[in-house]
């Protein structure tokens, strides 16, 4: 079989659903698993954060991302974690950030990946224990993860 | 041999005590994912930077987990606030024996 047929091949095996994404895809239920395995059952405040992500996004390699959360960091009570996690990638765990008092904010800039349009959480953990969530929604219009 | 790679750090020289300062942390590293394909269908295996540290002064004040889903080339920005003079270490590890290390100065006046 030459390379252009396999190629047509896979583009129509993919469009019918039976190639690669399906296997190597995240389902919102994994993304759920990750976040419920970060939370453990914990209590959960929403808000409290904010999360900067552009809505639209044409170039999923390559994605701006900052999150500040609004909490002091003083040595008796700071932000001691800070988690990200893409619903549709095929890994939902995008980042995990373990901060110190030491800081003074709780503010983060990086640049990620997202294989789809999709709904990103931020996830904060407090030194006291408890948690803060916050999500953002993006449309990507050149995936990440299974291209360039 | 450990594979290694150039880093940047972008931070300013000098600060007030009090003053919060923003660092840039730049590592070189494709981040290969582990989900893309060959032309032939093959799988090409996660090569990507796992951890990130930085210590100020010998103490850890913060270390990321890197995933598949960070940038070729990770950047990591965050602020540190300015309290006395010290040496930010910098530790990028990885798969395949990666690991890269730099260090950067801070003069902290009153």
């Amino acid at each position: 079989m030459n390379i252009r047929k396999r190629r047509l091949l896979v583009a129509l095996a993919s469009l019918l659903g039976l190639y690669g994404w399906p296997i190597a895809r995240a389902s919102r239920l994994d993304a759920q698993l990750a976040m419920n395995k970060i939370i453990n059952a914990r209590p959960v405040e929403d808000g409290g954060i904010l999360l900067d992500i552009p809505p639209l996004i044409e170039n999923g390699n390559s994605v701006p991302i900052q999150v500040e959360v609004l909490r002091p960091m003083s040595s008796s009570s700071y932000v001691r974690a800070i988690h990200l996690v893409a619903e549709e990638n095929p890994l939902p765990n995008v980042l995990s950030v373990y901060l110190s008092p030491q800081l003074g904010r709780a503010k983060l800039a990086t640049r990620i990946r997202l294989a789809t349009t999709q709904r990103v959480w931020a996830i904060a953990e407090t030194s006291d224990g408890t948690f803060m969530r916050t999500y953002a929604n993006t449309t990507v219009t050149t995936a990440a993860c299974f291209e360039g | 041999m450990a594979k290694t790679s150039r880093t940047r750090i972008l931070m300013p020289a000098t600060a007030r005590k009090g003053e919060t300062i923003e660092i840039t942390a730049i590592v070189q590293h494709d981040m290969e994912t582990g989900f893309r394909r060959t032309e032939n269908g093959e799988l090409i295996a996660r090569d990507i930077i796992r951890d990130f540290q930085v210590l100020f002064n010998g103490k850890e004040i913060l270390r990321a987990e890197f995933h598949p889903a960070q940038s070729a080339n990770p950047m990591m920005s965050f602020n540190v606030l300015a309290v006395q003079s010290g040496v930010f270490e910098f530790n990028w590890r990885g798969d395949n024996g990666y690991s890269a290390t730099n260090q950067s100065t801070l003069t902290v006046t009153q």
